[in-house]
């Protein structure tokens, strides 16, 4: 008898798994191939699926997501392709693998600086290149990125490896600003500022810093936020705490040099719809705020606040050249590194 | 040197219908093998403008010297590391000793990257050892110690070395538990000391156990990504994945690394015909050589010269990992998907592993049975995958997999009129077949070094006894090979569970392993949330560890022969 009840509880379990997993399928599914840490897209996806019932499918590709997708070709199960950094956006549009979006929701929350012009990807949120400094040790309110290869910093400077897509971005940015040869004048100038061998992570700058390995260095802003929040446990918090943030310009003093991640339509996409859809929520108040809050990002839409631990180190004034033009001089960023034997 | 090395007896004998078969077996395998060449071929072909004069003018000479020296100072690590303790644990008693034996093996879990993050975190000025040695000294400036830094070419030598020597060890020690006593105590009744007959009998008839190991291990410091870019390590390889990712150049990569390729293969060889004609299976003795006794001084320095090298390697990085552990579950728990990462890790290593020795087998097996030429050729090339980074390989694999993946859901598509997608990425077997790829050399080396160890006597007096090829290898290799399959099939799967980059680029939707679960979280500096995966990772490396090792003692107490 027992049995029995039991086998009936079974089946009307059964059942209604079917049926939600009918409503689900109904709603549709959306396909995710990402270069973001799983950890950063996984609470906008699982927000975005609550909302509108779209399964959210992610796979968290490293490198080659560009070539996986070229490869899989028209069969392709991939809708939306996210990515960090504009260089690789413009790689993905440039190699015919994604589609262009005519979103009116989309041209209205995101500014026409930080997305593709035919909507072929979109900037999704934003990070600044900026300064770590002594707390200490370096008096200086102010600094430019050419600052950065005074002789009086010689021993003092900690980076990650200039070939870090973060470095040559911004190392492409001065050398749309400043030309070529004077990129190179100071790439070499602050390569002999090293105190240690370009190496490690963002994070590792702080920490050097309160090491007392050096004094200065460059690094992301969210970092900033991972560390003083604690979210990466009580030793960051000291690495944090041991930096003072500047928000550098470049010498002709416009602006910082940001970088964005974005996400673009795949070409092939078999779910284009839901793919529009999840653009348009990533782009959203609710999305804006979580990249904001979870991983301490500036939002790209008007109107949603930092976390207050980056609104803090004060009022970001983006750089006006245009994203598109430093994504050109990505290239002789990248060789100029070489040329100077920068990671040496 | 070579004249302690019996000459090999002839077994020439004329192509037979079951040669074919073996040849077209091996042909078949060294073809799949080739299908990443391939693609990397491909993207080669589509020519890469400009690239090389900048490339020679100025990455490549650095990053070529960076690679010799560092696969010299590994090599030589190894070597030393991996010879020397294998020798210890078999030919002296001391303190120690038997722990010894199977926990030299340990490091092995240790995943380059998570060997690179933990000795980072350790010595750096600002962390526990450092910070405790001021305390004792009451030095106050951070700097005021001075110690070397890890972020170095030496310290990658260091940090690579101590989680690769296992790759020696491992073969070596199989060779000399196996090696019968008699020819040692022979060389020892005319007149030489220990030292001598290891030195003139015991390591001569190592070499290619010897040869095997430290050729994996330097493959493995050639091809590694993850601790030479964490360490500022410039190395050919890291060239290769810069010239993809940074200069935005696949079809430069994929030359690089074809290049690359070309020169290991070649070295690869050279080795080979330095050990052709030779014979290294000795007569097999009823009792393993005795060990000596050591007592005093002598073995205390046995007992430091083992144990460091374990708590170097393993120890060091696995307390790390339980201390990051420990304060990540009570700030938030076990992460809820630990046990589904856990599955797909083990689950895909363990198919991946058994394939792999399966193929292996049939290899080696071939290699033995028939004398012909090209298919020893074919056995090499079957190997080729631990050659190329396996950043390289995953992306070569691509489009191979992709073109057939696109070919069936086209068929299937003008059959049924319905797209079953690509059904080989989405179902795991591109990982599969990457990660057998990958590893196949592993077990190649180790199954073929296992076969030195059984001289081709026995194989003809069985077949004039009238057994055939299925009874000689079901009964007679296979027994006698169990030791070197139990090893290459551990060195397969652990190689498996810490496999990132053909993981991270082959992978199904929404499946996570251990490893790419740590590299997501190492990528974001959160380390911590990072460690219980990586935790997992060294530990379930640790059980065929021990498995092998109670083979290992079974093996010990009960000689075959």
């Amino acid at each position: 008898m027992l049995s029995l009840t039991r086998l009936i509880q079974g089946a009307a379990a059964a059942a209604l798994l079917a049926t939600t997993t009918l409503a689900a399928s109904a709603a549709g599914e959306v396909n995710v191939y990402t270069t973001r840490e799983p950890g950063l897209i996984q609470p906008l996806l699982e927000t975005f699926s609550k909302e509108t019932g779209i399964k959210a499918n992610v796979i968290f590709v490293k490198e080659g997501l560009a070539e996986r997708v070229a490869t899989e070709g028209a069969n392709s199960p991939a809708d939306v392709l996210s990515v960090v950094d504009f260089g690789n956006l413009i790689e993905l549009s440039d190699r015919g693998l994604t589609q262009p979006i005519q979103s009116a929701v989309l041209e209205e929350a995101i500014p026409a600086n930080l997305r593709d012009p035919n909507g072929q990807w979109f900037g999704l949120s934003m990070r600044a290149r900026v300064i770590y400094a002594s707390k200490d040790r370096v008096k200086d309110e102010t600094l430019t990125y050419e600052d950065l290869a005074d002789p009086r910093f010689k021993g003092k400077v900690c980076i990650r490896s200039g070939q870090h897509p973060y470095n040559t971005s911004l190392i492409a940015a001065v050398i749309a600003k400043d030309g070529a040869e004077a990129t190179k004048t100071w790439l070499t100038g602050v390569k002999d500022n090293l105190a240690r061998k370009a190496g490690g992570g963002d994070r590792d700058v702080a920490r050097d810093i309160l090491a007392n390995l050096c004094d200065i260095g460059i690094a992301n802003s969210y970092y900033v936020g991972l560390m003083r929040s604690g979210k990466g446990g009580p030793e960051q918090v000291e690495w944090g705490n041991a930096i003072r943030v500047i928000l550098p310009t470049f010498k002709d003093k416009a602006g910082t040099h940001v970088n964005v991640s974005g996400a673009a339509v795949a070409k092939n996409a078999p779910n284009k719809e839901n793919a529009v859809k999840l653009l348009e929520f990533l782009a959203s108040q609710e999305a804006q705020e979580i990249y904001a809050k979870a991983n301490f990002e500036y939002p790209v839409r008007a109107g949603v606040a930092p976390d207050p631990i980056i609104a803090e180190l004060g009022t970001l004034t983006v750089d006006p050249l245009p994203l598109t033009d430093v994504a050109k001089q990505r290239k002789q960023a990248s060789e100029l590194v070489d040329v100077v034997g920068f990671d040496g | 040197m070579s004249d302690s090395v019996l000459p090999a007896p002839s077994m020439q004998a004329a192509p037979t219908r079951s040669d074919r078969a073996w040849v077209i077996g091996s042909a078949l395998v060294a073809l799949l093998a080739l299908a990443p060449i391939g693609g990397l071929v491909f993207f080669a072909s589509r020519g890469s403008g400009e690239l090389w004069p900048h490339l020679i003018a100025n990455v490549l000479p650095v990053a070529a010297r960076t690679t010799a020296l560092l696969l010299l100072g590994v090599g030589i690590l190894v070597t030393i590391l991996g010879i020397g303790t294998a020798w210890l644990v078999t030919a002296y008693r001391f303190p120690g000793r038997r722990l010894f034996e199977w926990a030299l093996l340990l490091p092995l879990s240790v995943p380059s990257y998570v060997m690179a993050f933990a000795y980072l975190d350790v010595v750096h000025p600002v962390g526990p050892l450092q910070t405790g040695l001021r305390n004792l000294f009451g030095i106050s400036d951070p700097r005021g110690l001075p110690f070397p830094e890890i972020r170095s070419l030496g310290g990658a030598i260091l940090l690579l070395g101590l989680i690769l020597y296992p790759y020696v060890y491992l073969p070596v020690r199989a060779l000399f538990v196996m090696q019968s006593a008699s020819m040692l105590e022979a060389s020892r009744t005319l007149g030489a000391g220990r030292f001598r007959a290891f030195r003139t009998v015991a390591l001569p008839l190592a070499r290619p156990a010897v040869a095997v190991g430290v050729s994996l291990a330097l493959m493995e410091a050639l091809n590694d990504i993850g601790a030479s870019e964490f360490l500022g390590v410039r190395t050919l390889t890291v060239a290769i994945y810069t010239t993809w990712v940074t200069r935005s150049s696949i079809e430069g990569a994929a030359q690089i690394a074809l290049v690359m390729l070309a020169i290991v293969f070649a070295l690869v060889l050279l080795e080979r015909l330095g050990r052709r004609g030779m014979n290294y299976s000795g007569p097999r003795g009823n009792t393993p050589a005795m060990a000596q006794t050591l007592s005093g001084v002598s073995a205390l320095s046995a007992t430091l010269a083992c144990a460091v090298p374990i708590l170097l390697g393993f120890v060091v990085p696995a307390s790390y990992l339980v201390v990051s552990a420990v304060r990540r579950i009570r700030l938030g728990g076990l992460p809820p998907d630990l046990w589904v990462w856990t599955g797909n890790s083990v689950f895909f290593a363990a198919i991946a592993a058994l394939l792999t020795l399966a193929v292996g087998l049939f290899l080696a097996t071939a290699g033995r049975m028939s004398r012909r030429k090209t298919l020893h050729g074919m056995i090499r090339l079957a190997g080729i995958g631990y050659a190329i980074p396996g950043t390289v390989l995953a992306v070569g694999l691509l489009v191979p997999i992709a073109g057939l993946d696109n070919w069936i859901a086209d068929a299937v598509k003008s059959v049924w009129g319905r797209s079953p997608g690509l059904i080989l990425m989405s179902s795991g077997a591109a990982l599969v077949l990457a990660y057998c790829l990958r590893f196949q050399a592993i077990s190649i080396g180790g199954i073929e070094s296992g076969f030195t160890r059984i001289a081709p006597s026995i194989d003809m007096a069985a077949r004039s006894l009238g057994a055939g090829t299925a009874r000689i290898s079901g009964g007679i290799h296979m027994p006698l090979l169990s030791p070197a399959l139990a090893a290459a099939g551990l060195l397969v799967f652990v190689d498996c569970m810490k496999e990132l980059p053909a993981t991270l680029l082959l992978r199904p939707f929404n499946f996570e392993t251990l490893a790419t679960y740590v590299y997501g979280e190492a990528a974001r500096g959160t380390y911590e949330d990072g460690a219980v995966a990586a935790l997992v990772i060294v530990l379930v490396g640790m059980l065929p560890v021990a498995l092998l090792a109670r083979a290992g003692t079974r093996e010990r107490r009960k000689p075959p022969g």
